[in-house]
């Protein structure tokens, strides 16, 4: 059996919402970066599914690409993280409102 | 129901469980990364199904292996304590995930039948090392030098970010 198309991008979007949950309701940084890898496999799954579904591997790079960037995404933010906790002894977000207008 | 449908729905899953654990855990946020963890090796196991077989193998070394490493690396690093949810706007999450859950499911149930492809049986070497490496390095050889140098700035940045200032 085959699994039908609708049934990926279901997962895909659960994820997704998932992660976007976590990234508007949680206060630390670091678990609101963990949110964001999350949204980034959401989409990742979506692109191989509909890779599947036109039979072209041209989604999988796309997902390589993801990759690339979650994981330069991932070093930058938590040097942020950490340069930030040297600054204010703290990860939560609603003590970093500098650039906040 | 055949072995590969049920290791998708399976590990499906097991994915949006641990995603759940994850972001509800407010206790642990070395507990949270090992739920991260679970989910990107359930997700692994999705590729495999949906015969993505690079990019499983790929997720299992950069996210499961180096990106929650790097992840429990400076949780332990900074020794948090008990993390809350967002208070002031809590009440305004709820709402806004009841609209986004019930306009999201009336859009996937009304819209997405009725423009998605059906699935047709795939070839023997779709998602294999040899064809993705022939699409990386005939179609998408600019991206994929752009990406290096993306990766060396984001290393240089780290180190620089990261790094103690001496005074």
């Amino acid at each position: 059996m085959e699994i039908p198309l609708e049934h990926v991008i279901g997962l895909s979007a659960m994820l997704f919402a998932i992660g976007m949950v976590g990234a508007l309701t949680r206060r630390n940084l670091i678990v609101i970066l963990m949110s964001i890898e999350l949204m980034l496999n959401g989409a990742n799954l979506a692109f191989v599914g509909f890779a599947r579904a036109w039979n072209s591997v041209d989604g999988h790079i796309f997902v390589l690409m993801v990759i690339v960037v979650a994981a330069a995404e991932v070093a930058v933010g938590l040097g942020i993280v950490i340069a930030l906790f040297r600054n204010r002894e703290s990860v939560n977000v609603e003590d970093v409102s500098l650039l906040r207008w | 129901m055949s072995a590969p449908a049920v290791f998708f729905y399976l590990f499906g899953a097991a994915a949006v469980i641990s995603a759940l654990a994850m972001v509800l855990n407010v206790r642990n946020t070395v507990a949270s990364a090992m739920s991260l963890v679970v989910t990107m090796i359930s997700l692994a196991v999705v590729y495999v199904v949906l015969g993505a077989h690079l990019v499983a193998a790929l997720q299992i070394m950069v996210y499961a292996g180096a990106i929650v490493v790097v992840f429990l690396f400076v949780v332990m690093l900074l020794n948090l304590r008990r993390d809350e949810f967002s208070q002031p706007r809590e009440r305004l999450a709820k709402l806004a995930g009841v609209v986004f859950a019930l306009g999201g499911a009336f859009a996937f149930l009304q819209l997405v039948p009725q423009s998605l492809p059906t699935v047709q049986a795939i070839p023997a070497d779709f998602g294999s090392y040899a064809a993705v490496g022939r699409a990386l390095y005939h179609d998408f050889v600019l991206p994929f030098e752009v990406s290096s140098l993306l990766l060396l700035a984001a290393i240089v940045g780290a180190v620089v970010l990261a790094k103690r200032r001496i005074s």
